[in-house]
């Protein structure tokens, strides 16, 4: 019984890690989903590609290179960054922009056509087996917890959750401050009436699918340091439970989505550690669907009103 | 045209009322403490400037709005906040601003569509094809036709509805509800978009229709020598709330609604 | 042309960001490590292909429109029936002279024309986007799997309960999640199909885990078994009834017809929903939901009978699917299987029974007779997914709409 508490200290660590990071993904499901009103289907795709294009920085540079590891991991975020930008502004010009004005039914299947299409562009590029990532920041911070337990923290989670951190409250000022920000804001209000206010809307959209990339290939980047292994496929998993958070956040709501993430990454680690780590997929499918029938609108999301 | 027609079924309740009716989005007061009554067999009309709140007033009385205050009654039945589909089964229909047809279905078909509520037929007994259903399909394609031939859609029974001229389109809109033989029709803006040849034969069926099939029509619309014309009473609304409801003269001449619409002086 | 040229670049230059990473540096394992082996060729050949397609785009363009597909030819109703009946007849006689493996890729191409025909009910008839389509299938295939494995039930008594079992599923999921708007429901069934699989493989006590059951006997005809030796004294088998040598292909072609008849139950019993009001319920809901409410059709009820019904159908492909494989694990009910199955249906073009048929057929035996293909197979499908929708949503078949002399 005494080790109840710190058992759940260290859940709770790891949970706001791996929180922090469906947070990010959550981030561009719940952009898109307010602009235009549609599930990036592929977005999860996109993390997983960042997360290769990053493998790919690493191995060209080296891990014997000497080069200081935070440059070596701000090169992968650079790399990988740039690549997924292109990635994401490809995929909404090729499979989504030509049906903006289409059934939703349509633009839904598009959007997982493109899923599959890169899942296995992926598989094809790069092959369906586990890659191995080395791991750059290993060791630990233990903190003994009473006589018989202790509590691991892992630099290399310690670090996820500081870069999210950060990018979170750069995000939030961005969009608060900039005037691309502005627009992004009056578009998710009213995508008409902001074309009307002679918004470039096309921008707007291209822009917030880039960002949405940009910020998943950072949480793809960071998993795969931590983790140490990654395959094509597991983009689909992490797109599911990321467009989890943002349902619990409440689609369409950035500081929801953040929010979301983190309780699921709790609810997931803590499920993992007292039930049983096979279970706790299945607790966030589960979660997802409790949400979706009791509160569609999530915590933190405005009800909409149909337009009759 | 039209002469005060409540006298010819006297009823004890009206057919439709409407009791301090409240709905609100967000702050916004979209309606605010709306009455009115429809009594059976009578055209009446809700005028306003846009934004008055008239649809938002239909869509409360069809239930696709949840009134945040007020009673809806029909025939004396409490229908408040009842689900749109079971308000149209007591026989409340209504056409929608900016034609929603069942695009990629026939003509023929959107009428069949719209009679399933009254057909009760088993899953059984239509892949057994069996007599019963072959009858009840046989009739419910007669009364299409009966409807084809009042609307003068007959030669387009198979055309895709979405192909039809706007004209022939509102017809069909209006043919839809009025073969799922309802007590009230409800019609917002019926004609917007209309020439006014197509404005004036609209005008002959509203009355048509409320002659023949003895039924109440709720109307929405800008066109206000329509509403004029046919209409038994008026409601005039602004900024969510009534100002008058009377008949055509009287609301024609009545000082406050001349402000509504002119703006104030 | 000139005029396109700074949009071919940049295209190219995307291009070229799009391909080096993923194809131009090959991430190959040594030992522990991994190296990098570059294939610049691809991308090189990639990025040109794409600068001169953007080059010439307007001209394509102009090359594209002008290029009609054929329409369905427009049989007449009796014409239809003589086609109908040529074709069954044709399918049906085949197989006595087709090879052993040829028929049995024809089996599994009709399991998935009675899946593609069972989601089409739910996606191109009632446009409901179903995800998780493939938990129905492995409901089907477990309930006769764990029926046989713990109460010994045959494939003729399971076959019935298959369906109703699945069906019961779709109406208990159904129920609560179909009043969610479209998008929400393909999610929320995407991970009712997860939660399925992930059961199956977790729940080991009852299911067998990851290895699944293995064992399930094929289906008798008219009780007597198709297998070499009976499996119980009692028992008689096919082959000593009719006094013949035994012959495996007997099996092969048994399973086969089986698949036929099931396959050819689910298009008439779909066709006749369709033209019932049932079926005009399902597509008029698809086209507008509130003109549907406004006109008293419920559509809770309708799009809950619609995903019944449909998973229904992927119920009785489960349990022919058990019967063929003669082993059930979770494995074969991924999400992938969903996918496959989706793209059947929009390929054919969601609604077209004709063109679901064609899809499925095409889908299966395409990858067996190409075998380089199958490498490339969901590639190709996530690609014709999107071009489908970009460029024809209506699928290459689209439907014609019933015509009625009045």
């Amino acid at each position: 019984m005494t080790d109840f508490f710190p058992l759940f200290i260290q859940q709770l660590f790891n949970g706001l890690s791996l929180g922090a990071i469906y947070a990010l993904i959550a981030i561009g499901y719940t952009m898109v989903y307010g602009i235009i009103g549609m599930i990036n289907f592929a977005h999860g795709e996109i993390y997983m590609v960042g997360a290769y294009v990053g493998l790919v920085a690493l191995t060209a540079i080296g891990t014997q290179s000497g080069l200081p590891i935070w440059l070596i991991i701000a090169a992968m975020l650079a790399l990988s960054v740039t690549v997924t930008g292109v990635y994401g502004y490809t995929v909404e010009r090729i499979a989504y922009r030509p049906l903006r004005s289409s059934p939703r039914l349509v633009a839904l299947i598009s959007a997982i056509g493109m899923s599959i299409f890169l899942q296995n562009w992926v598989g094809l590029g790069q092959g369906t087996r586990d890659m191995a990532v080395p791991s750059l920041i290993s060791g630990a911070y233990t903190l003994q917890m009473g006589e018989s337990f202790e509590i691991t923290i892992a630099w290399s989670r310690l670090m996820i959750i500081g870069v999210v951190l950060v990018l979170m409250i750069a995000l939030t000022l961005f969009i608060q401050h900039s005037r691309m920000g502005r627009a992004s804001r009056a578009c998710s209000q009213d995508l008409q009436m902001a074309e009307l206010l002679g918004i470039n809307t096309d921008r707007v959209i291209s822009f917030t699918f880039v960002l949405g990339a940009v910020l998943a290939a950072v949480g793809g980047v960071l998993i795969a340091i931590t983790v140490g292994k990654l395959n094509p496929f597991i983009g689909f998993i992490a797109g599911i439970k990321a467009f989890t958070a943002a349902v619990l956040g409440g689609i369409g709501s950035i500081p929801g989505a953040m929010l979301g993430g983190v309780l699921l990454g709790v609810a997931e680690t803590l499920a993992a550690g007292y039930i049983s780590s096979e279970y706790k997929d299945i607790v966030a499918f589960g979660l997802l669907v409790l949400i979706l029938l009791f509160r569609p609108t999530g915590l933190l999301g405005k009800p909409e009103v149909e337009k009759v | 045209m039209t002469e005060p027609s409540t006298a010819l079924v006297p009823v004890p309740t009206p057919l439709l009322e409407v009791r301090a009716l409240l709905m609100r989005f967000g702050g916004l007061l979209a309606v605010d403490g709306v009455a009115f009554d429809v009594r059976a067999n009578e055209v009446f009309s809700i005028i306003g400037p846009n934004g008055a709140g008239k649809t938002t007033v239909f869509n409360c009385i069809g239930g696709f709005y949840k009134p945040s205050g007020g009673q809806i009654l029909l025939a004396g039945e409490n229908i408040t906040g009842l689900p749109s589909h079971r308000v149209a089964r007591k026989g409340l229909v209504r056409t929608f601003q900016g034609v929603r047809l069942f695009k990629n279905l026939t003509v023929l078909e959107n009428l069949l569509v719209a009679q399933h509520m009254q057909v009760k037929n088993g899953l059984l007994s239509g892949l057994l094809i069996t007599r019963a259903y072959r009858r009840a399909e046989q009739a419910a394609i007669e009364h299409a036709k009966q409807w084809l031939d009042f609307m003068g859609l007959r030669e387009y029974a198979n055309r895709e509805a979405g192909n039809l001229a706007y004209g022939h389109q509102r017809r069909l809109e209006i043919a839809r509800c009025m073969i799922t033989r309802p007590r009230l029709l409800m019609l917002d803006e019926p004609a917007a978009g209309l020439n006014p040849q197509e404005k004036r034969d609209l005008a002959l069926m509203i009355d048509r229709i409320r002659r023949e099939y003895n039924i109440a029509v709720l109307l929405i619309e800008h066109d206000m020598r329509l509403v004029m014309d046919i209409s038994d009473r008026i409601l005039v609304m602004e900024h969510g709330r009534p100002i008058t409801v009377d008949r055509p003269e009287a609301v024609q001449s009545d000082e406050r609604v001349i402000k509504a619409y002119l703006g104030e002086e | 042309m000139l005029a396109q040229l700074p949009r071919a670049l940049i295209a190219a230059v995307f291009a070229f960001v799009i391909l080096a990473p993923i194809f131009g540096l090959k991430l190959v394992r040594q030992g522990m490590h991994s190296a990098l082996q570059p294939h610049w060729n691809i991308v090189l050949w990639g990025c040109a292909a794409v600068f001169v397609v953007q080059l010439l785009h307007p001209w394509l363009a102009r090359l594209f429109a002008r290029v009609r597909l054929p329409s369905v030819p427009a049989l007449d109703e009796e014409h239809h029936l003589w086609a109908w009946a040529a074709v069954v007849l044709l399918a049906v006689v085949w197989p006595f002279f087709g090879g052993r493996s040829a028929v049995d890729i024809a089996t599994l191409a009709l399991i998935y024309v009675m899946l593609g025909l069972g989601l089409n009910i739910v996606v191109g008839f009632a446009g409901l986007l179903d995800l998780g389509f493939v938990g129905f299938y492995a409901v089907g295939a477990y309930t006769y799997g764990l029926l046989y494995y713990w109460a010994g039930w045959s494939f003729w008594e399971c076959l019935p309960l298959a369906g109703a079992m699945a069906a019961l599923f779709g109406f208990l999921l159904g129920f609560p999640v179909l009043r969610l708007r479209g998008d929400y429901l393909a999610i929320v069934t995407l991970g009712f199909g997860e939660i399925i699989r992930l059961l199956l493989t977790n729940l080991t006590d009852w299911t067998g885990g990851p290895d699944g059951i293995s064992g399930i006997p094929s289906p008798t005809l008219f009780g007597l078994e198709m297998t070499r030796r009976a499996s119980s004294p009692e028992g008689q088998t096919f082959h000593e009834f009719f006094d013949m040598p035994f012959n495996p292909d007997h099996m092969v072609i048994y399973l086969y017809l089986l698949a036929l008849a099931l396959a050819l139950v689910t298009l008439l019993v779909s066709n006749r929903l369709l033209r019932m009001p049932i079926g005009r319920a399902w597509e008029a809901l698809r086209e507008d939901e509130i003109a549907c409410r406004s006109l008293g059709l419920n559509p809770t009820r309708i799009k809950l009978s619609a995903f019944t019904l449909g998973a229904m159908f992927a119920g009785f492909g489960g349990a022919f699917f058990a019967a063929r494989q003669g082993l059930v694990n979770p494995e074969s009910f991924t999400f992938i299987e969903s996918a496959l199955i989706l793209s059947v249906v929009v390929l054919g073009g969601m609604g077209s029974q004709v063109g679901v048929i064609l899809a499925a057929v095409a889908l299966t035996v395409l990858p067996e007779v190409v075998r380089e293909f199958a490498e490339y197979r969901m590639l190709a499908f996530g690609f014709v997914m999107v071009l489908m929708m970009v460029w024809r949503p209506q699928g290459l078949l689209p439907m014609k709409r019933p015509q009625v002399d009045l």
